[in-house]
């Protein structure tokens, strides 16, 4: 008779793999170089720390109506505090600033509605991107419902910067897409004609895109042809940063095995169907990082405007460090500038870690 | 290939063919990778294909769905030539349904999605109908109890498995086999024979790219022998394992039989 078989039972693992102790001894005491590396980071935090702290918080003058209140010798956030206003709006008139704040709390209170779970994702879809943009554009123009008119050129600070940031993006991803999917089409004129576009974008630097965007096209327009500067701006960020998208994509396409594509035409799928369905979920979610990436340098590269005459954040805080009253203060408005980049970059960043790890379903390649 | 084989491999005079090779070549670049190919296959026939590696079979399976072109001859399918006709294509994939070696599920969504993703957006059924269906065909394959798992927390034989049920969703008149067990451990191949040898008692059509040698005997009604892009010998498996007419199929059969 055959004995019957019984697994061993699991045993825990020693003490000292886990827990607090655990993670110190393999993260930072792992070996003699990183002992080293632990004790010279401690001893650089030790040099860097304390004058930072001092003069950002300790030393630091909070309100002021000049650069003259600021004797603490710390640093000047008065200047910040005179000018926050400036900084997030540019010149928008202060008392229709209330508009710029509606429209943020809608898209805040839309985007959360994602989280409801009754709530039917696909109209509220299309109310972000069809209905809002629409709404949004005419809290910030004004001209209806007894809005009053503010002219583009007043917009400005980070409430430009962000504009141009969110558009820029929201708008190249479906273009990077389809260039992408042009480029590997078998269609000769479909492809040939993506290929020029990505290859001449990608060759140009992006300040010559945004001189042409608001110089160079109103030359060639025909007279009263005009159209808006902000806008000819944003077309021109869309196309550089879809440029770059389609060839991260294209990436992501290259990496799906050609047994995925073979299987969705196999079913029957047609060919539209198969990318939306099949190949570019795949694709998009494998090249997060790349687009992430293009994400966050879209968004600083955004600063490049202040070269065609706009005020962006980083343009009103160097215009505003000029005022007579406030010289010597560039440290304070670069600082905050720095700030403000990092926490939206650094947002972006963790929110796209959320995602890659919402939507890993634990599959080996095939 | 001699005439009594191309007899063999000939449809007896009036019967329906579902599928038909006349004549047909294909080439990658220069090489010569279907000759002459002349076969049909009836209705609630099922054939197995075998053949050392490179010998172009799984490219002539893949030829009956237009996973791959044939440059020369026709192939029919359901009475249904295959083309350049887009129409034509996807009329042929609803009605052939596939599985392939490396499975090919898709891996970003779950088994139940897998399984209703072309009922719904090729045949326009309603969803509710397609999953309904759907664990109608997971149970056959006695794998409902998975239905909500992606494909990469499934073994070999579950993912080919739910692979088949995929392709039977379709409700294919046609099942092609593309090496379904290939690509498996040992000790799935079973489970997955299993289900194939259930389909073909029903009286699925099915074409099979295999090595089983094992299922060809118990289920197949021919047996089909390729080499270097031709057909060398089509036979039914009893003659065809007991009495091969061709020195290749008799040098193929001892390498792969006795080992």
């Amino acid at each position: 008779m055959a004995i019957e078989f019984k697994p061993s039972p699991s045993l825990p693992p020693p003490v000292n793999s886990v827990g607090a102790v655990a993670w110190v001894r393999q993260n930072l005491l792992s070996s003699p170089l990183n002992i080293f590396l632990t004790l010279f980071s401690f001893y650089v935090l030790y040099l860097l720390l304390p004058p930072v702290v001092e003069w950002g918080f300790l030393t630091a003058t909070f309100s002021g109506a000049s650069k003259a209140a600021c004797t603490g010798g710390g640093a000047c956030w008065a200047f910040i505090a005179v000018y926050f206003d400036q900084f997030m709006y540019g010149l928008y008139p202060s008392e229709e600033t209330w508009r710029i704040n509606l429209a943020l709390i809608l898209l805040v209170i839309l985007v959360a509605t994602f989280a409801v779970k009754t709530v039917n994702k696909l109209y509220l879809s299309i109310g972000i991107i069809a209905v809002y943009p629409v709404v949004a554009y005419f809290l910030f123009a004004g001209g209806i419902f007894g809005l009053e008119v503010v002219e583009t050129s007043l917009w400005g600070g980070l409430f430009l910067t962000t504009l141009l940031g969110v558009i820029g993006i929201v708008a190249s991803l479906p273009l990077g897409v389809l260039l992408a999917l042009g480029r590997q089409s078998n269609m000769p004129i479909a492809k040939s004609i993506c290929i020029v576009f990505i290859e001449t974008i990608r060759a140009v630097p992006l300040i010559t895109i945004l001189f042409m965007a608001s110089v160079m096209i109103p030359l060639f327009l025909p007279e009263g042809m005009n159209f808006n500067k902000l806008l000819r701006v944003l077309i021109g960020i869309t196309l550089f940063s879809a440029a770059y998208m389609a060839e991260v994509i294209r990436g992501g396409l290259q990496a799906i095995p050609k047994g995925q594509y073979e299987a969705a035409d196999a079913m029957g799928l047609s060919y539209w169907q198969s990318m939306i369905l099949v190949i570019l979920p795949q694709a998009l979610k494998l090249v997060i990082p790349g687009i992430v990436n293009t994400f966050i340098g879209l968004f600083k590269d955004t600063t490049l405007v202040y070269i065609v005459g706009m005020f962006d954040l980083l343009g009103r805080i160097q215009a505003a460090t000029h005022d007579a009253n406030w010289l010597g203060t560039t440290i304070e408005g670069y600082a905050f500038a720095g700030f403000v980049y990092w926490a939206a970059c650094f947002g972006m960043s963790r929110y796209s870690m959320r995602i890659e790890r919402k939507l890993e379903t634990g599959h080996k390649r095939n | 290939m001699s005439d009594i084989n191309m007899a063999r491999a000939q449809l007896a005079p009036g019967e329906k063919s579902i599928i038909e090779f006349n004549d047909v070549n294909k080439w990658y670049g220069d090489f010569h990778v279907l000759k002459n190919i002349n076969f049909s296959i009836k209705k609630g026939e099922r054939i197995v294909v075998c053949g050392p590696s490179g010998s172009g079979k799984s490219t002539m399976i893949r030829c009956i769905n237009r996973l791959e072109e044939h440059q020369k001859g026709d192939i029919i399918v359901d009475g249904v030539e295959m083309n350049n006709n887009l129409k034509n294509i996807e009329a042929i994939r609803k009605d052939v349904g596939m599985v392939f070696q490396h499975f090919n599920l898709f891996p970003h969504l779950t088994i139940l999605e897998n399984l209703t993703l072309a009922p719904i957006w090729v045949r326009k059924m309603p969803k509710k109908e397609a999953e309904e269906m759907a664990m109608h065909y997971l149970e056959r394959v006695k794998i409902a109890n998975q239905a909500l798992k992606f494909p990469g927390q499934l073994s070999g034989g579950q993912q080919q498995r739910v692979a088949i049920a995929r392709g039977l969703c379709m409700q294919p008149r046609i099942m092609l086999f593309d090496e379904p067990t290939s690509a498996l451990d040992p000790e799935m191949i079973k489970e997955v024979l299993d289900v194939m040898v259930q389909l073909a008692e029903e009286g699925m059509t099915m074409v099979c790219v295999t090595h089983e040698m094992g299922f060809a005997k118990t289920v197949a009604d021919r047996v089909v022998f390729m080499d270097a892009g031709e057909i060398v010998e089509a036979n039914e498996p009893n003659s065809f394992f007991n009495n091969p007419q061709h020195d290749r199929t008799q040098n193929f059969l001892s390498q792969i039989l006795n080992h």
